[in-house]
This record gives structure tokens, C-alpha cells and sequence, in this order.
């Protein structure tokens, strides 16, 4: 038996030490997309993906949905909202200069 | 110190992602627009304080974060919702991860873009509760560290990746029963790629 992977990372039936890299690798998934894990968990989990196709399916499916989600949430900012709070800023750093210059 | 006078200069080309974020949080086109306007009048005046050479970005998402809780969150009247259901890893790909299998070629995000809307994506965000949706807002959508988040909303950053976790979980559960609603997806998991089941095969025609 050569592969012993299933599709599914969590449902494999491979020995015990690669299901437990699966399990670590899947577990990590988000903190490493985050970018919040350390050097030697980076360097495991990514050794465990060159070898793992199920596992680096998941981790870049996860990566494209964040892509996706990101893409689709972009908001166009009101025409007036600009000039709007530029002309408050303006207002707010007159009053500022004009209080500065009354004598007290 | 920081130079008051320097504030728009620094502080506007952040316009654009702040009302975005404002929009996610108040989920109100109208309230969004106060409360990055209030954002940047309490920015303005906080501005003396700001330490220069510090992140100017996480600040202004502070003064958002925090308007946004104590002036807009009490007037929307939901139910602070503080628990949610806990979901297994991989909810969207064990359901979805197959379709890319059944249309060769194409690469996961080009599958994903064409299944879920804008209205969807942004439905399903704001379905989240206040605390899970700023939590995924400022990681995903803005990209801060948990440690940058933590000190935005001012928790542990072990609450950070807590409200994270369940956060993202429940955003894809949402996202799944939006996908299966327009019998796109099946509502049990896919364990193999779509076709292995001769019964199961309605989807992929």
C-alpha cells in the first residue's frame, strides 16, 4: 500500500504518526495563515504539506476563501464622506488657531 | 508627541478601509458614516496623544472599535449574543472542497468567487455577533496581528483567538447553509471528491 492517505485530512487511514501530523497541521491552520506561529512550527507544518496533498488541499482552499471573503466585503466610500470630514478637520484646526491666538 | 496640525495628512488615506470597517460593525450605511466622522473628531482631539513612530493605524481602529461599542452598539438593540455554536474544523472545505474536482482547471478561489455573492459574504459577517465580528474583521479584513487586535479591543490575546476561532467557524457555517439554500452544496460532508457515489451525483450535471 503505497498511499496511505484519504481525501480527507481528518479521516485518513495512514499510521498513527502521520495521522497525528494531520491532526497538528490541521489544528495549526489558523494561526499559521495567520502568520503567528513560530519558526520550527512554520518549518513542520510546511515539511508535513510537501508530503501531505489532502492536508495542503485544505490549507489552501482555507487560504483562497480568506481571499475571496476579503474581495467580496470592499465598500465604496460615500462621494461626500471625504470632504466632509476634511471640512470638520478644517473647522476643528481653526477654532484650535484662533483659540491659541486670544489673549487671555 | 504628535503635531496636531499634521492629523489629516496621516490620518485620511486610512478613509477608505475605516468605512468599510464602519459599515461591517454598524451594518447601516447612515451610522457608519457618523461613526467614522465621530472616529476622526476623536482622533483629532486625542491626536497630542498619539505616540509618533507607533502604529497610527491600529490607533485610529481603536477610537473605531471603541465608538463603535459605546455609542452605536447600545442603540441597535440585539441581544449582546456572547456564545456560539462550536463547529468542526474544516466545516466549508469537508462540504465544498470537492466542487473544485468536478469543473478542471480552475483554482479554488476562482470556485469560491463564483459561489458565494457579495450580498452573501457580507450577510454572513454581519450575522455574527458584535464580539466574533470585530475579531474577524480585524484579522481577516485588515490584517492586524492578535496581539495588534488584543490591543484594539482591549482583551487577552488568548480571548483574541478564541472569538477567532468560533468567529470563522460560524462565518462558514453560514456561508455553507447560503450555498445550500441555492443547491449548490449538499448539507452533509464530502468525504471524497464529487462522482465517487453514483447516487450522489445530482450536483455535478
Amino acid at each position: 500500500m503505497s498511499d496511505t492517505h484519504s481525501h480527507d485530512p481528518l479521516e485518513h487511514v495512514g499510521p498513527a504518526a502521520t495521522e497525528h501530523r494531520c491532526d497538528d497541521a490541521i489544528a495549526q491552520l489558523q494561526a499559521f495563515l495567520d502568520g503567528e506561529l513560530d519558526e520550527v512550527t512554520v518549518a513542520r507544518i510546511e515539511a508535513h504539506l510537501q508530503e501531505c496533498s489532502p492536508c495542503l488541499e485544505a490549507y489552501d482552499f482555507e487560504a483562497e476563501l480568506r481571499k475571496v471573503i476579503v474581495a467580496k466585503l470592499r465598500e465604496d466610500v460615500p462621494g461626500d464622506l471625504r470632504g466632509r470630514i476634511m471640512s470638520i478637520l478644517d473647522r476643528l484646526e481653526s477654532e484650535d488657531a484662533d483659540s491659541a491666538d486670544a489673549p487671555s | 508627541m504628535a503635531d496636531q496640525a499634521a492629523f489629516a495628512e496621516q490620518a485620511t488615506p486610512f478613509l477608505e478601509p475605516l468605512y468599510a470597517a464602519a459599515l461591517r460593525m454598524t451594518r447601516n450605511p447612515a451610522d457608519a458614516e457618523d461613526l467614522v466622522q465621530e472616529t476622526f473628531i476623536r482622533a483629532y482631539r486625542g491626536f497630542g496623544s498619539f505616540q509618533d513612530g507607533t502604529n497610527l493605524r491600529a490607533w485610529l481602529y481603536r477610537i473605531l472599535t471603541n465608538t463603535f461599542i459605546n455609542s452605536y452598539r447600545a442603540k441597535q438593540r440585539r441581544p449582546e449574543q456572547t456564545e456560539l455554536d462550536d463547529v468542526e474544523d474544516l466545516y466549508l472545505y469537508r462540504r465544498i472542497g470537492g466542487l473544485e474536482a468536478a469543473s478542471m482547471g480552475r483554482s479554488a478561489e476562482d470556485e469560491l468567487m463564483d459561489l458565494f455573492t457579495e450580498t452573501e459574504v457580507k450577510d454572513a459577517i454581519d450575522a455574527l455577533p458584535d464580539q466574533f465580528r470585530i475579531a474577524v474583521l480585524l484579522a481577516d479584513v485588515e490584517g492586524f496581528s492578535y496581539k495588534e487586535i488584543a490591543e484594539i479591543i482591549d482583551v487577552p490575546i488568548g480571548t483574541v483567538m478564541s472569538r477567532l476561532h468560533r468567529g470563522r467557524k460560524a462565518l462558514q457555517k453560514s456561508l455553507h447553509s447560503f450555498a445550500v439554500s441555492r443547491g449548490l452544496a449538499d448539507d452533509e460532508p464530502v468525504t471524497e471528491p464529487a462522482g465517487d457515489d453514483p447516487t450522489s451525483g445530482a450536483a455535478s450535471t
